[in-house]
């Protein structure tokens, strides 16, 4: 089974973010750069069906040169060789361009499922699985928090308000990540020293014909002050009449 | 010439989402400003009748699926009826409700129809006859601001925020549409039985965190958040333990909620956490550490101890209620 991992390199969740003086990116410097989160399960998920059926596991990456390290950890956690895409000024760039460039890459490596997260904790899009499937006209099942995988076709379980849904599809096609999938393993130290030397292509591409014109970026606007309403469970009636009568809440 | 406004109506099962009746209240304002016909494409068995509930947000038309086919959600179809409304109604804007369904829809559609499409936003304006919106960014640190260059912009809004409004009574003209083959079965729908309501839906939402010491304790939440009417939430770290299931989570790595009222209960404000419900309208914050960070974005907060505090407001709103 040839599986395909589309993985971003996000910056950390902890990054505290300032943006430059252009407006529309933020500064990178002191930002540590990790694996999509999303992507840790999507990698997880890939390697367990390399495991069950065979085959290999590419990594597919577009974005800044220094998203290598990552590629690396996805190699050391049991990837078999990686395609870098290599972009500049990526993160916050309109999906239909990425998915674009991903199809270009993808529809000359051979594949019978597709891994990726179900969103980039940077951007936040959640739009780049279903639009490269598309691309790729094969079935996607999206936000998955279970699957079962045989050679022919997956049935993934999706959480919707109030359930799940049983999807079942035919092979080639795509799944994307929701947290509760699998627990993404550690890379071992023997991994870690095979990871040094997989294949890891490396290609320059260029954006164009985006579809969406970023205008500014800016921080938020600070939340007023709040209010410590007392301490301890005398103040909680006071807490109920507020959310009552002053919030209007309750 | 693409003009107005076209609403993607959710329902399952034939009960609308409530957040659809947001999407039509943003859709008739910026028909307002951009002129054309506000129109609802409506997917799904026993939908005929829901385009009555669209009477007071001053829709023109109804594209209508109504099949027995159609009774549980496959994106491929559903996609496929949604291209079908917009090649009909040649609309400039089509709106979508981020939530499960609108999140797997939306991308399908604007790939399908070569749109832009920005996803989540929390804020809508025309300028220039041009949608210009705003969605954050990097677990909400930021705010972007972005036009859709396309001639069909899409968008996908963040349920609970745009506010809807009734208004006025029209008759819509219903027109029906070619329903095509299935392609993905969905096998089936599993509901989980709750009295609760959905967390991305609640107005209200209860949320408890490791202060709470163990699982055996989270009866409190869920009795204040009864006596309130309202969903139950969790951070991570109690999720990660293994004391509340996956589908509670609220963070960055879980469900982005914005109810009208939010009360996190032994709950630090890790950034995280802060990232899927910081955009909640009142924040209340239950914490016995008066330096947790969840005091900075909290508009009320009481330090205490939320054995003896949560109890005291399940009583005191009981008497209000009584
Ligand atoms: C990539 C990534 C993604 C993440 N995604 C998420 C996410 O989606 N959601 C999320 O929540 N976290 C997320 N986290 C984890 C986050 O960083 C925190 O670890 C987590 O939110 C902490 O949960 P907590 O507030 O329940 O626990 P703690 O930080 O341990 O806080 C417990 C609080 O309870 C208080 N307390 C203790 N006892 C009492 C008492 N008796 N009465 C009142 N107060 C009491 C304490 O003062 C303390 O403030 C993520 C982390 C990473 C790295
Ligand atoms: N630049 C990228 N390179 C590789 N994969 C990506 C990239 N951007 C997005 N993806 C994949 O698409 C998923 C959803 O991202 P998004 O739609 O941008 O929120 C991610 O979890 C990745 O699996």
């Amino acid at each position: 089974m040839n599986i395909v991992v589309c993985m971003k390199s996000v910056p950390s969740s902890e990054t505290k973010v300032k943006i430059n003086s252009d407006g529309v990116t933020i500064e990178q410097t002191d930002v540590v750069f990790e694996i999509n989160p999303y992507d840790e399960y999507a990698i997880e998920e890939a390697i367990r069906a390399k495991e069950a059926h065979g085959g290999k596991v590419t990594i597919l990456t577009l974005g800044a040169a220094t998203a290598t390290q990552n590629i690396r950890k996805a190699l050391a956690m049991g990837a078999d060789e990686a395609l870098h895409l290599i972009c500049e000024n990526a993160e916050l760039a309109d999906s239909s361009t990425i998915a674009e460039l991903l199809y270009s890459a993808i529809k000359e490596i051979e594949f019978d499922v597709i891994f990726c997260g179900k969103k980039a904790i940077d951007c936040d899009n959640h739009q780049l699985p279903n639009r490269l499937a598309q691309l790729l006209d094969i079935p996607a099942v999206t936000a998955i928090s279970n699957l079962e995988l045989t050679t022919e076709s997956g049935s993934a379980k999706r959480n919707i308000e109030g359930g799940t849904e049983l999807i079942t599809v035919n092979l080639p096609a795509l799944f994307s990540a929701e947290k509760g999938l699998n627990e993404p393993r550690y890379a071992s130290l023997p991994g870690i020293m095979a990871a040094k030397k997989k294949p890891l292509e490396e290609r320059q591409v260029s954006m164009s014909n985006e579809k969406l014109t970023i205008l500014s970026l800016e921080l938020p606007p600070p939340k007023p002050k709040g209010r410590i309403v007392g301490e301890g469970p005398e103040a909680a009636g006071e807490l109920v009449r507020i959310l009552r009568e002053e919030a209007k809440v309750i | 010439m693409a003009q107005g406004v076209l609403i993607f109506a959710e329902q399952r099962e034939g009960v609308l989402k409530p957040s659809s009746l947001e999407a039509a209240t943003l859709g008739r304002e910026l028909k307002k400003e951009i002129g054309g016909e506000l129109s609802v494409a409506i997917i799904g068995a026993n939908s005929s009748s829901l385009s009555s509930e669209f009477k007071q947000y001053g829709v023109d038309k109804v594209y209508l699926a109504d099949s027995e086919e159609l009774n549980q959600y496959d994106g491929e179809r559903y996609t496929a009826l949604l291209a079908e409304a917009v090649s009909k109604a040649q609309p400039s804007v089509l709106i979508i409700v981020a939530s499960a369904m609108g999140k797997d829809i939306a991308p399908r559609a604007a790939s399908s129809l070569g749109a832009g499409l920005a996803t989540d936003c929390t804020g809508v304006k025309v300028i220039d006859g041009k949608i210009i919106i705003t969605r954050p960014v990097y677990a909400g640190k930021a705010l972007i601001k972005l036009r859709i260059d396309s001639e069909l912009q899409i968008l996908s809004i963040r349920p609970n925020v745009f506010p809807k409004k009734a208004e006025g009574d029209t008759d819509p003209e219903v027109i029906e549409l070619q329903i095509g083959e299935k392609k993905n079965p969905v096998s089936e729908v599993q509901h989980v039985k709750s009295e609760r309501p959905e967390l991305t839906e609640a107005s209200i939402i209860v949320s408890g965190g490791r202060g709470m010491g163990g699982p055996e304790n989270f009866h409190l939440t869920e009795e204040l958040a009864d006596v309130l009417g309202a969903a139950v939430g969790a951070s991570r770290a109690v999720v990660d333990a293994g004391w509340r299931p996956h589908t509670e989570q609220v963070g960055q790595t879980g469900k982005t909620v914005s109810p009208n009222l939010y009360i996190a209960c032994g709950i630090s404000g890790a950034i995280q956490h802060l990232a899927g419900m910081s955009s909640s309208k009142v924040i209340v914050a239950i914490n016995k550490d008066a330096d947790a960070p969840i005091f900075k974005v909290a508009t009320y907060g009481i330090v205490g101890d939320l054995f003896e505090v949560v109890p005291k407001m399940i009583k005191e709103i009981k008497a209000l209620n009584s």
